[in-house]
């Protein structure tokens, strides 16, 4: 028999404790998938920050260091300037990245450190139960915005890959979504093609994942899923903001492969 | 013996470099030396001044309560130092900077024209050179031959031909 | 050993991490420790170590931490001001028990203070200065020459006991030069590392570095096995210099810079016909307590010398418990105690007059 769909080897057989219809359990087997698909499970250290995916390091297979909050770029840095031959990614949400970690996240960017980001966004701080993020809608109601987000007094959402990609060291930007399975398997491509950025050296990588959060958001995972589409999207459109040429893309190595 | 002295003047004078040769020279001749700058907000003010301690024994307190002998390049460094210097001791200044004579007269006062002289040896960065010509003869803080060592350990080797010319300048201030 | 040399405190911290294999530095600029951070930026690339001017102090613990992780001899250096943005990295990475070393070359506060020397750090680098229940290891060199051997014995403590070790020195142990004689080759005690996370090639489960445990039994159990790692430091670490204190009349507690003033105040004091001795702690945590004890019935008492309003005090009063008096000597601001002025309060103590109280 023909084993056609089956837990990557990079994810840890064990229940999530993410809520019902959340998105990041999909959001973890997706990058689990890529590092089983290069092999680098092995070489790998992902980096686990505070929020929901606190302990993340619970779920990957490969080996784990737990961040303090915001700090996840900086602790990859020291960990990827010490391990020159691996590979290290952080996972952060959006309160970590783009709130009490920005500085964090635009240093590790402009420096070019050779790490990829899975930027999980999903508008909500989740774990402290649904304060306004960084990334929260104008209008969008959380338990710190109970009138919704009024950008007189509480400004504006902030676009990170509109904002990373203005750095040199940040070679490839993109942002995704997993509300279809359309945007998943989109969404696998761009993980994938990050961790190869970094296989290369090339510099930054980050991928920001649209994400949703049903409990703090008010809504049924589907109902979750639709605003998502209907209400994230026009705001931080999908599509890559910078891209870069892997080597085995350069046209030497097509004349190679043609050869 | 136990030599503790202080260097005080303006930044850009080359007061904490004085500091560093006598310091390097007493190494040189197996002393225990330390050499403690002054690094807060006065610097900011243009001035600067080290504790310089080159001694027998093992240096207790690199901070000089009671100097053996200050050098001194301006005027507010005298009034700020005089007063350090124990009975007996010395203070060497440039008498081109320092218009104003020390008031103590228990101490022993050497004012050399070391920045006219400098001139006239055509360097004037040799001003603290000839002042501590005078500090070696007076003090024997340590040798002549010791402090072209130390010269030639921190200079760097494309200035080693100036220190011919350094040591000449020393003798003229020792023999002012 | 190879010939003396002379030397800033600073550069020779960081040639002495360079020497004890520490290959990752990760720093802040901050008066007046900068020339580690100047020291580094250039050995390190001749050398193909990792030199990275963080973002900030707090990125700057982070990285080390990170690089902990991986196995590595880490270090970053700061001033005050810059390590109390370090402390939350601190606390961390003594509850993941990662072996790092932070430099403090203490200067004047609280707030930006000032730049000139002081020793208030003593509370926040010995009493925690980060959440939870911890503690650092605390190295306190009174010169060139010892802030070397700290250094290097530094980064042996750290990996043998998986835990922060500061070297904490005021600004002067930084900004001085003094003769150093460096070791052909240093005593590194190397120890394996199988907790680190650095891939774990498939060959065995995978390892995670972590200070977080949400149920409290748990995390009750990780303090217990960290404080019984401690009660083990505290049995076999502490370090103090015990000089001329056989016979003293007044003992005079100090390090650092104090403690050097203190000697030229010993012999003052001598010439006056008053034996005064010091005891040096050497490690500031774990506090050389037994030193107290053994010379807790000197006749006149103990004086404690700071450049604080009198921090070291109170670990003095708890290793000694009510057994004898304590005063206090103590200037702040940048200010260091005056060897004349110290002169005076032993005097006092000796004539039984009294020393002033903290």
């Amino acid at each position: 028999m023909k084993t056609v769909f089956e837990r990557p080897h990079a994810l840890i057989d064990k229940p999530l404790h993410y809520c019902p219809g959340c998105t990041h359990g999909i959001i973890h087997r997706l990058v689990a998938e890529v590092l089983d698909e290069l092999g680098i499970e092995g070489t790998t250290v992902g980096v686990a920050s505070v929020g929901c995916t606190y302990n993340s390091y619970e779920y990957f297979n490969c080996d784990m260091v737990q961040a303090a909050h915001g700090r996840a770029p900086a602790v990859a840095t020291g960990l990827r300037r010490s391990l020159p031959d691996r590979t290290v990614f952080t996972y952060q949400g959006d309160g970590d990245l783009a709130a009490i970690g920005t500085a964090e996240i635009v240093h590790a960017a402009t420096r070019g450190e050779k790490i990829t980001t899975i930027f999980v966004n999903n508008a909500i701080y989740g774990m402290t139960s649904g304060q306004m993020a960084p990334t929260t809608l104008v209008g969008q109601v959380t338990t710190t915005t109970p009138f919704g987000r009024k950008p007189e007094l509480h400004g504006y959402p902030i676009r990170v890959c509109e904002m990373l990609s203005t750095l040199e060291g940040a070679v490839y930007v993109e942002r995704v979504a997993v509300n279809t399975v359309a945007n998943i398997r989109k969404a696998k491509a761009a993980i994938k093609r990050a961790f190869l950025v970094q296989q290369a050296r090339l510099g930054f990588s980050i991928v920001e994942v649209l994400s949703i959060c049903p409990t703090n958001w008010g809504m049924s995972p589907e109902k979750a899923l639709e605003w998502l589409g209907d209400n994230m999207i026009p705001h931080y459109p999908l599509g890559n903001f910078k891209n870069v040429t892997l080597p085995s893309e350069a046209p030497a190595a097509a004349d190679n492969a043609k050869e | 013996m136990d030599h503790q002295i202080i260097f005080a003047g303006f930044g850009g004078q080359g007061i904490l470099s004085m500091g560093r040769f006598i310091a390097h020279a007493g190494l040189h001749e197996g002393k225990h030396v330390s050499w403690l700058p002054s690094y807060g907000p006065e610097m900011r003010g243009g001035t600067a001044n080290c504790n310089v301690i080159v001694s027998d024994e093992e240096v207790g307190s690199p901070i000089i309560s009671a100097a053996t002998a200050l050098v001194v390049m301006n005027q507010p460094s005298l009034e700020k130092f005089e007063s350090y210097v124990e009975p007996g001791g010395v203070i060497v200044l440039d008498s081109d900077l320092v218009p104003v004579r020390p008031a103590r007269e228990d101490v022993r006062v050497f004012a050399l024209p070391a920045t006219k002289m400098a001139y006239d040896m055509g360097n004037a960065t040799f001003a603290g050179v000839i002042l501590l010509g005078k500090l070696l003869a007076e003090t024997g803080v340590v040798r002549f031959d010791s402090f072209e060592a130390a010269l030639k350990g921190i200079l760097k080797p494309k200035k080693h031909y100036l220190i011919p010319q350094e040591m000449e300048a020393l003798k003229a201030g020792a023999e002012y | 050993m190879g010939e003396k040399i002379l030397m800033k405190g600073n550069e020779v911290i960081a040639e002495a991490a360079l020497r004890a294999g520490c290959r990752h530095y990760f720093g802040y600029p901050i008066t007046p420790q900068t020339e580690v951070a100047h020291y580094m930026a250039r050995k390190m690339e001749e050398i193909g170590g990792t030199f990275v001017q963080a973002e900030s102090e707090v990125a700057a613990i982070n990285m080390v931490y990170g690089a902990a992780s991986a196995g590595v001899r880490a270090m970053t250096s700061s001033s005050s001001p810059g390590i109390s943005l370090k402390q939350e990295g601190i606390s961390y990475a003594a509850g993941a028990e990662l072996p790092l070393v932070v430099i403090d070359i203490v200067r004047c506060g609280p707030g930006l203070g000032g730049i000139l020397p002081a020793q208030c750090d003593y509370f926040q680098m010995v009493k925690g200065g980060g959440h939870g229940d911890y503690h650092n290891i605390v190295l306190a060199p009174q010169g060139v020459q010892e802030m070397y051997e700290l250094v290097v014995d530094a980064f042996n403590l750290a990996d043998k006991y998986r835990n922060p070790v500061v070297v904490m020195g005021d600004g002067y142990m930084g900004q001085m030069m003094e003769a150093v004689e460096f070791r052909d080759e240093e005593k590194i005690e190397r120890v394996a590392k199988p907790w680190a996370a650095c891939g774990s090639e498939m060959k065995r489960p995978h390892n995670t570095i972590t200070s977080i445990y949400i149920e409290a039994d748990v995390l009750e159990a990780h303090v217990n096995h960290m404080y019984e790692k401690y009660r083990e430091i505290e049995r076999t670490e502490a370090r103090v210099e015990c000089f001329n204190c056989d016979g003293a009349d007044v003992i005079i507690a100090a390090y650092g810079t104090c403690a050097r003033v203190t000697r030229n105040v010993i012999k003052d004091a001598a010439k006056l016909g008053v034996k005064v001795g010091l005891i040096r702690p050497i490690t500031l945590w774990p506090f050389p307590k037994a030193a107290f004890e053994k010379y807790a019935e000197v006749p006149k008492g103990f004086l404690t010398v700071e450049m604080s309003m009198g921090q070291m005090v109170e670990d003095i009063k708890l290793a000694l418990n009510g057994r004898n008096h304590v005063s206090f000597y103590g200037r702040t601001g940048g200010n260091v105690p005056g060897q004349k002025d110290i002169l005076g309060e032993v005097l006092k103590i000796a004539r039984g007059e009294g020393g002033a109280e903290k």
